[in-house]
């Protein structure tokens, strides 16, 4: 049963120039595909309360079927429907219509750090390459009940980085690799360095990372901008909690072996 | 035909906690495992699952254990899951949420250090551990990361079409990679479906697009049973307002944590519709209830805290009574209940997301929220112990499988239910694989015939738009199959499905195969049409109202269909056939459990 109060809709919702305050948008997309491609024009309609995404769907189902785009909570949970909305890296789901202007042009263009596969979609591959070779989480032994004890205190930081959606928009704005390819191979990304810091932090895990976060995934290629922080989705404050800490530790680790010795003897578990 | 072929002992179809589990658990047997999923890893819809993780861990209530738990799950089913799994999940939940701990999981903490567990409906104690509310995140971060240290074979972005079968069960899946459209195939004795559920059947859910039953339907077509279909769960609050994100999910833990529902009156409406059922462990006053967080030996729960079907019906019978919000729904308040920095910090993701998509402050107005279609409890019939479905080789676990939650699901048993059969599953396939090894072999004509099927709406040229073919199928289904049905209005839309096939059958697309999401969306639909079809005759047969099946032309809850389940099957002709089946007669020692006074 339609529920009360709902007002019907036409089986595609075309959207509506005349109610709920709507307008006609003009939206510039990129189409097209590793060989290469071009903005597409489009004028589409908006209706209130609309995201970037709905607008992109609504080209779907109505001008532009094929039109290929990831996307999935549509909530800012899952980190899917990561792009550029005016050269700005951007969640989709969360950029709201009403942030532009209703005579402003908004171009949408798939993320410049990875090779694009078709219009809005990119080869995000390298994040997975490096997440797999990140040493894995090695927790000490439970508890002799069967439990492990950690305080709330001590897992507030690690928490804050597994808050991650793994969206890329981080990967995508760092200038690292943005317009240097060739940084790829020796970098593994804000991404992968707040990984190593929520690992280096975690209570359980026993495994030292530090040197292989300076040698194998690039930490000294970071000169914290903050790039990263300012495009996260969820707020995480990634070069100030990551990774100047864990560019803190590796210089201890370097250089004051009594520091790091301290740093694993404050960590034991205690009974 | 030249297609890239694989060869493993367990194809894995899904990578939610399902899915992941079940790999794991396969790879952990010695079984060669690949996970196929339609998305990247890490982005299935079990990341969307926000509360947190029902087990009896007994951290904040050591009255708790798995006793109190199963009769939790088997009244929130109103008595209609199936009992060994009911059992087995809350044998098995806490020994599985540890394990994530192994993992690397970080889950909220309490005062000893051990970890926290907060209220949910239908729970009797505080039991879902969580880790704010974004649990699910967490899980599938956890599973991934694992499944990678492991080095089980991914194949991301990869969508099965066809699970392929001979005389003697399973031989494998066939499918394509969305990227570029090419076809793939593997051979594997052994397939563990783990594909969620069926949520974009209907036009308001809190489900993403990959929810297109597309499990539920291999398992039919390849000749399994699918169980108890017609209970779908409405979860009582989804948001309402602004029309694009009706039906983004908004957490069960809001009331758990003390949000109460008003109607525009401001009455606390749920205290006007306490079910018999549960009036015994339901508070009478609003001091009882509001007492009750604080104090659960001497105070009962309050009742914004009855198991989702109750309180989505009540909302949905004050908004048709006219004392809804605005934009037709009803408010659910904790701003003035809570202080701002409670609200932030045990409900960080929906602080953010009202804020982000609805320009609301929760922690300073109430919130508007209605229900979403949000889960099925209606799946692939299983043997309880190795998640087997009737074809041999083929299992399911997770939302595609049916039986654990009966009639409704408790929130918070999802989860739980995900890793406690995905584990089993999976250990169940490797084993089946072992014994089979060798001797399965694909069919060219079956991979051909699979790939002509794929490619034909390339092939029709003038036809409609696979998205209005969705759009009127989600209309249809919210309108006639939704939260209150009667006999007229689902006959009615059984006959548009039958209508909605032949227009599926006739659809083209534009484009080309690589990553074209009209294409994609075309054979999606089948799967669609295929389980509407069941929730629509199931729900049609079923005489009585139950959990998530409530029947306007017959509202009580009748003890006679309490005794029997639906299962639907394939018919030789492409149809859907239902039958009725005895319920699996509970043990006495289990059953004693419910003469217990709650």
């Amino acid at each position: 049963m339609t529920e009360p109060g709902e007002p019907s809709i036409r089986a595609v919702d075309e959207g509506s120039g005349e109610n709920r305050g709507g307008y006609d948008a003009t939206f510039r997309v990129w189409r097209g595909d590793a060989s290469g491609g071009e903005l597409q024009t489009f004028t589409v309609p908006v209706n209130e309360g609309e995201v970037v995404l709905d607008v992109i769907h609504r080209l779907q189902a109505t001008q532009a079927g094929d039109l290929a785009v990831r996307w999935n909570c549509k909530a800012g949970k899952c980190g899917s429907c990561s792009a550029e909305v005016n050269g700005r890296p951007r969640l989709m789901c969360l950029t709201r219509m009403n942030t532009f202007a209703e005579d402003e042009t908004v171009t949408v263009t798939p993320l410049r750090t990875f090779p694009v596969i078709r219009d809005l979609v990119t080869d995000v591959s390298y994040n997975y390459e490096k997440a797999a070779q990140i040493p894995a989480f090695t927790p000490r032994p439970r508890d002799p009940d069967g439990n492990h004890r950690m305080q709330q205190v001590d897992v507030d930081r690690p928490q804050e980085f597994r808050k991650c959606i793994e969206c890329w928009l981080c990967q995508d704005t760092c200038h690292v690799i943005r317009d240097h390819e060739e940084n790829k191979a020796a970098f593994a990304g804000p991404r992968f360095l707040i990984r190593l810091a929520e690992l280096d932090m975690h209570p359980l895990d026993v495994v030292d990372r530090r040197d292989a976060a300076q040698q194998e995934f690039g930490l000294g290629y970071c000169n914290i901008t903050k790039c990263c922080s300012e495009v996260c989705p969820e707020g995480i404050h990634l070069t100030d909690n990551g990774i100047i800490p864990l560019k803190e530790r590796v210089v201890d680790r370097r250089y004051d072996p009594l520091t790091w010795l301290g740093s694993k003897i404050r960590r034991r578990p205690r009974d | 035909m030249e297609f890239e072929r694989h060869g493993y002992d367990v194809v894995v179809v899904g990578a939610g906690g399902a899915g992941l589990r079940a790999a794991i658990a396969a790879h952990e047997a010695g079984a060669r495992t690949a996970v196929v999923c339609k998305s990247l890893l890490g982005k299935a819809h079990t990341v969307m699952a926000e509360g947190g993780i029902a087990a009896a861990m007994g951290n904040a209530y050591p009255e708790d254990d798995w006793r109190v738990h199963f009769r939790d799950t088997m009244r929130g089913g109103k008595m209609l899951n199936h009992w060994r799994m009911a059992q087995l999940h809350a044998q098995e939940a806490p020994d599985r949420v540890r394990e994530l701990e192994d993992w690397g999981a970080l889950f909220d903490r309490t005062p000893d250090g051990l970890i926290s567990q907060r209220d949910f409906g239908g729970h009797r104690y505080a039991r879902l551990a969580h880790v704010g509310d974004r649990t699910g995140l967490e899980l599938i971060r956890t599973l991934q990361q694992r499944t990678v240290a492991l080095g089980v074979d991914v194949y991301m972005e990869c969508t099965v079409t066809r699970l392929l079968t001979d005389d003697e069960g399973v031989t494998g899946a066939f499918g394509y990679w969305r990227e570029s459209g090419r076809f793939v195939a593997w051979e594997a004795p052994s397939v563990v479906l783990a594909t969620g559920g069926i949520g974009k059947a209907y036009k308001v859910t809190s489900n993403s697009w990959e929810y297109t039953g597309d499990g539920h339907s291999l398992a039919l077509a390849a000749g399994a049973g699918l169980v108890n279909m017609e209970f779908v769960q409405f979860h009582p609050t989804g948001m309402v307002w602004p029309p694009s994100v009706r039906g983004i999910l908004v957490t069960e833990s809001v009331r758990g944590d003390g949000g109460v529902l008003r109607n525009s009156a401001g009455n606390r409406f749920m205290f006007d519709y306490i079910p018999d059922f549960f009036r015994k462990e339901t508070a009478e006053t609003e001091d009882e209830a509001d007492r009750w967080y604080d104090d659960k030996r001497n105070n009962r729960r309050p009742p914004e805290l009855l198991p989702r079907d109750e309180v989505a019906r009540a909302i949905n019978s004050e908004v048709k009574a006219g004392r809804g919000s605005p934009h037709g729904g009803v408010f659910l308040d904790i701003a003035s209940r809570r202080p701002a920095e409670y609200v932030r910090r045990r409900l960080p993701s929906m602080y953010h997301q009202f804020k982000e998509l609805a320009d609301v402050d929760i922690t300073a107005e109430p919130m508007e929220v209605g229900p979403t279609c949000h889960y099925v409890m209606g799946g692939v019939e299983v043997d309880p112990d190795t998640a087997a479905a009737s074809v041999p080789g083929l299992f399911a676990a997770g939302e595609v499988a049916g039986g654990m939650h009966g009639s409704n699901r408790l929130g918070g048993n999802s989860l739980s239910d995900l890793l406690v059969f995905g584990r089993r599953a999976g250990a169940a396939a490797a084993e089946h694989a072992s014994k089979r090894a060798g001797a399965v072999a694909l069919r060219e004509e079956a991979l051909v015939e699979a790939a002509r099927a794929a490619l034909a709406p390339f092939e029709r040229e003038g036809g409609e738009n696979p998205y209005t073919v969705q759009s009127e199928l989600q209309q249809t289904m919210h309108d006639l199959v939704g939260i209150i049905r009667t006999a007229p209005e689902m006959e009615r839309a059984l006959e548009r499905i039958a209508a909605l096939r032949e227009r599926v059958a006739a659809l083209s697309v534009e484009g080309h195969r690589q990553y074209n999401p009209g294409w994609h969306l075309a054979l999606d639909l089948p799967h669609l049409l295929a389980v509407s079809e069941c929730i629509a005759r199931a729900a049609l047969a079923r005489e009585e109202s139950r959990g998530g099946h409530t029947r306007d032309d017959f509202p009580a809850t009748d003890p006679a269909w309490g005794r029997v389940n639906l299962v639907c099957t394939r018919t030789p002709d492409g149809g859907v056939t239902v039958a009725r089946q005895p319920l699996p007669e509970m043990p006495p020692e289990l059953a004693e459990v419910f003469e217990e006074q709650p």
